[in-house]
């Protein structure tokens, strides 16, 4: 099969040649997600301290108290998080790309950050006022389980109100979403008013995003929600192919397009709502990895979406090491880090595919 | 190797005879630490302790409602003493099963908080004695300020407001309940805004109304440093007694509303500002 020495050039690769190389690039980034991972488990602000231990480990076979809880109590639950919050986001964002056909679209196009951003905000600062005995009993949960509710809630809404006679208009829903979005802005500011110094300090480091106080019962708890999202998302490959090419032809291909849309809707309620509830804003994750696939492979969605999963997960682990050792002891939150990190890479983005892409 | 691994078995069990690495989350703890002459025992700090100028050469934790478990673990503290809201949660409880002790210290913005805040921390540093005699020369200072006080203003209290900043031409004052209006009766003034608690935006008639008798501010960070005729030409403060007399006092945030030993420093301070010496 011919390929052309450019090779990059994804429009010229006959179709086969470019599903081989999208399953190669799969096998790849697993072997980069093991390796990510393993890095991410050696390094940290004690990092010099659980070395020694471990060696000490393997000589004597004797394991440190204080590495252990290192690794297997901060370390590892950390590394989990940072894997399925990092897949969740990058699945959720090619969903959304896909669904409304525009390679800007992003989770947030359905309400589930300013839901799940209300819900967050009315459990700080109410939370105090609840009876001592729920606090006591919701302990550190309240905050992401009220994220949660909160971004589920403002999808169901959102889809309810585009949905007309059993048809969701998308456009609708980019609309209403931004009515939507000002008025979640605006109970929240009502409750920043409402909010003490304290409480406001923690509305900002929640809105920044960080996988600090990852624990193995979240990971419990978000875990599943986005693994169900991920085996659904498969199904949904073909009929997002059919709609690149616009719902018409969608149709006339045999796509179930309303099936397809709540689908879609679905699981990014399920996969970002989980992500955000237990991890905050974190953004450009969702944007970024799936045009990083587009340009190497092409928008075929049977590889995109795994292989979204596994880039996700890599480089939101990768950017979780950065903000636990560029400033320790302290540590920076991981949306700046993906912020700093991830806008540069999108606005070369756009600037390449300037006069290529009409956005 | 086998050397390598001696000393560091040593650096971790070493530390359980005598607390002697520990690590101050909050200016006022670590200001306390310092000034009862402990503070070659401290490893580190968190982001608001800054407070003798040697606390800043400590590593820094991060802020304190933001600490990272593993990065204060790398620091293997043998003792954490903290100010009341050091957090978040998940970090306590990972620093809780890693069997770190830590202590914390009610943060209450008045004398009797601030006495015992000296009680806590020097019980927790092994040096009650210290700490006690700490805690009576502070009180003592406190006394003279209030005696003062007394003496001079009969009847006539001075109004204060205290203004956290004034960004962007809004002014952020503060309302009842915070260590602002603590300090500004201790001072002998009257807080002139009771309107509302905490700090929160002030419409600009309403401090026209107040007329306050002198202004206080933080001297860091942010437009706190805005200059005191542009401070005194906005419209809201422009028609009050503190802008006829110029009366603006600006003091370090920490020294000012911290509530460590500098505190009776500070009253004395502000109550010269608004009666004179």
């Amino acid at each position: 099969m011919a390929v052309d020495a450019a090779g990059s050039a994804s429009g010229t690769v006959p179709i086969d040649e470019r599903r081989a190389r999208a399953w190669r690039l799969h096998g790849w980034l697993w072997l980069f997600l093991v390796l990510v991972s393993a890095f991410s488990l050696t390094i940290g602000a004690a990092g010099a301290q659980v070395r020694s231990a471990l060696l000490t480990w393997v000589e004597t076979g004797e394991l440190d108290a204080a590495a252990r809880i290192i690794l297997f109590d901060i370390r590892m639950p950390r590394l989990a998080l940072g894997l399925v919050v990092g897949a969740a986001l990058a699945v959720s964002g090619a969903v959304m790309q896909g669904l409304f056909r525009n390679p800007l679209a992003d989770p947030g196009l359905v309400g589930v950050g300013a839901g799940a951003g209300l819900g967050a905000i009315a459990a700080i600062v109410l939370g105090t006022a609840l009876p001592v005995a729920f606090v006591d009993a919701t302990g550190n949960y309240l905050v992401p389980f009220a994220a949660f509710l909160g971004g589920w809630a403002t999808t169901l809404l959102l889809y309810r109100v585009s949905t007309r006679r059993g048809r969701t208009s998308v456009a609708t829903m980019l609309l209403a979403g931004i009515a939507l979005a000002a008025l979640t802005g605006a109970v929240s500011g009502i409750l920043v008013y409402m909010a003490d110094d304290r409480q406001l300090r923690d509305l900002t480091f929640w809105g920044l995003g960080s996988l600090a106080g990852a624990t193995w019962s979240k990971v419990y708890a978000a875990g599943p929600l986005i693994a169900i999202a991920f085996l659904a998302a498969p199904f949904l490959a073909r009929g997002l192919n059919g709609l690149a090419l616009g719902e018409a032809a969608a149709a006339h291909m045999g796509v179930a397009l309303e099936r397809l849309k709540t689908g879609a809707i679905l699981i990014v309620a399920s996969a970002t709502g989980a992500a955000v509830a237990v991890s905050g804003g974190i953004g450009f994750v969702g944007i970024v990895v799936p045009h990083l696939l587009r340009i190497a492979v092409g928008p075929d969605h049977r590889t995109l979406l795994p292989n979204a999963a596994l880039l996700g997960a890599s480089l939101l682990v990768l950017a979780d090491c950065i903000s636990r050792t560029v400033i320790a002891p302290a540590e920076l939150p991981i949306g700046i880090v993906t912020a700093v990190l991830g806008a540069p890479v999108f606005l070369w983005i756009l600037l390449r595919s300037r006069g290529v892409v009409d956005l | 190797m086998i050397l390598r691994t001696i000393v560091f078995l040593f650096a971790l069990t070493g530390p359980v005879f005598a607390a002697d690495r520990i690590l101050t989350v909050g200016g006022s703890v670590t200001e306390i630490a310092y000034a009862l002459g402990q503070g070659d025992r401290l490893v580190a700090r968190d982001t608001t302790s800054t407070y003798p100028p040697e606390a800043e050469t400590l590593p820094d934790v991060g802020y304190m409602r933001a600490l990272s478990p593993e990065g204060v673990l790398s620091l293997a503290p043998d003792l954490i003493i903290a100010e009341d809201g050091a957090g978040p949660a998940e970090t306590i409880d990972v620093l809780e099963t890693a069997r770190v002790p830590i202590i914390f210290v009610d943060d209450d913005p008045s004398a009797d908080g601030l006495m015992k805040k000296i009680t806590i921390v020097g019980e927790a540093l092994d040096v009650p004695a210290e700490a006690a005699q700490l805690a009576a020369e502070v009180s003592a200072e406190l006394d003279i300020a209030r005696a003062k006080v007394e003496n001079l203003s009969a009847g006539s209290e001075k109004k204060v407001l205290f203004i956290l900043s004034t960004q962007g031409g809004r002014i952020l004052a503060s309302g009842t309940g915070t260590a602002a209006s603590a300090m500004i009766e201790l001072a002998g003034g009257v807080n002139a805004n009771t309107g509302f608690e905490g700090y929160k935006p002030l419409t600009e008639e309403a401090v026209a109304a107040m007329a306050p008798d002198l202004v206080l501010m933080m001297d860091r960070g942010g437009d706190h440093g805005m200059a005191v005729d542009e401070l005194l030409a906005m419209p809201a403060l422009a028609g009050t007694p503190a802008a006829r007399n110029r009366a603006v006092v600006r003091m370090d945030g920490l020294f000012l509303l911290g509530f460590g030993p500098r505190t009776a420093q500070a009253v004395t301070d502000l109550s010269e500002a608004l009666y004179g010496s």
